[in-house]
């Protein structure tokens, strides 16, 4: 079926983290947020709590789902990339191997040329950390939490 | 694509409210949004047009609590039901874990309802689901109009395969959260199953 779901480890999330935090220094980006091209948000490095992360990346994925339906309408091969330049504040997104979107948040701290460059880098390495889960993922029996999920216990998360 | 974090044990799920324009899938989210606890809840985003018609998605995220200690977030997402809005539509389709066909009860809205869930059908085979398989429930909504068609006649024309289905008036919120809940149940079971 399609709609594999993804799994995350803990080996593999703080990769993508020091990924996350490297590329935020290296690229003086004010953020970085890791998202799953479904909106949900993998991981972030300087997302501070006024920072409405989970909004964010659903509309992020939104915005790269409708530039992935653009691109396939004139027949161009998915767009890698989308640049929102503000007054104060840009963003950058890219997907990465076509099932994540690495977004930078930035400022006149540093400019879009180091941001790109260091995006580059680091979009390869999460590229690697990915195809190494999906082939974890694959040959990893689940740990058999779900099968002892009860009917009970999912209707004690509606009883409140 | 349900995502499940180990590391931080969270699973995330993502729930569709498919149907034809004005049926009320705006009204569910907002219902839901309106009678949660803060602390359960994100911000509603709505993409809408001036005139309030939904234009790309509704998002709602939920977080209900935790099973064996993981916590279930449940992304709640709405299309656009106008037809000329049928790419949006399949992009928002992508990754889902389950749909609620919500249909308008009235009798002028019935071609309407027949449309849509062709739609719905045809769409997701497109990106390779199969309606049959996926976590699915029906709501009868607008039961509160005095032109709603009686639910037997609903059901026969809007749920063939008798999936779990439920009247609701979704502006007072009436089976707005057994709706929810059904689906949401099927979906979490159907990640026991899966695998
Ligand atoms: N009478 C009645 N009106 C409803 C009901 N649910 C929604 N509406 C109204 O129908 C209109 C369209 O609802 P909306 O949620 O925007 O529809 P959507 O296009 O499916 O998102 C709004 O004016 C709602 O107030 C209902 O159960 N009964
Ligand atoms: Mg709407």
């Amino acid at each position: 079926m399609l709609n594999a779901q993804m799994v995350m480890y803990e080996e593999e999330l703080s990769e993508i983290q020091e990924i996350a935090d490297q590329l935020q220094q290296d690229s003086r980006a004010r953020t970085i947020l890791i998202v799953d091209k479904n909106g949900q948000m993998i991981a972030n490095a300087g997302a501070g709590s006024d920072l409405d992360t989970t909004s964010l990346s659903s509309l992020v994925a939104g915005n790269v789902a409708a530039t992935g339906g653009i691109a396939k309408l004139i027949e161009e091969e998915e767009f890698t990339g989308q640049f929102h330049e503000g007054k104060d504040i840009s963003v950058h997104m890219t997907l990465v191997a076509r099932r994540i979107i690495l977004v930078v948040l930035f400022d006149k701290g540093t400019t879009h040329g180091l941001v790109r460059l260091r995006v580059k880098k680091a979009s390869e390495a999460l590229s690697d950390v990915f195809d190494r889960l999906a082939v974890k993922q694959a040959s990893t029996p689940q740990p058999d939490l779900f099968a002892e999920i009860t009917d009970a216990d999912i209707d004690n998360l509606f009883n409140d | 694509m349900s995502f499940i974090n180990y590391s931080a044990r969270e699973i995330n799920c993502k729930l569709v409210y498919y149907g034809p324009g004005l049926c009320g899938k705006t009204t569910n989210l907002q219902f839901i949004y309106n009678k949660t606890r803060p602390d359960a809840k994100g911000k509603m985003i709505s993409l809408a047009t001036e005139t309030e018609r939904t234009l790309f998605f509704d998002f709602l995220p939920l977080s209900l609590g935790e099973i064996r200690g993981f916590k279930t977030r449940f992304h709640l997402y709405t299309v656009p039901g106008q037809v000329f809005y049928d790419a949006s539509r399949k992009l928002i389709l992508k990754g889902v874990d389950g749909v609620c066909f919500v249909a308008d009860s009235q009798l002028e809205r019935m071609e309407a309802n027949i449309e849509s869930l062709d739609n719905l059908r045809f769409n997701l085979q497109e990106q390779g689901y199969e309606l049959d398989k996926l976590p699915y429930v029906v709501q009868y909504n607008k039961r509160d109009l005095p032109n709603a068609v009686p639910v037997e006649e609903l059901r026969e024309v809007l749920n063939p395969t008798g999936v779990p289905d439920y009247e609701a008036c979704a502006v007072t919120g009436e089976g707005v959260f057994d709706t929810l809940k059904a689906l949401a149940k099927q979906v979490l079971t159907e990640l026991r199953k899966g695998q």
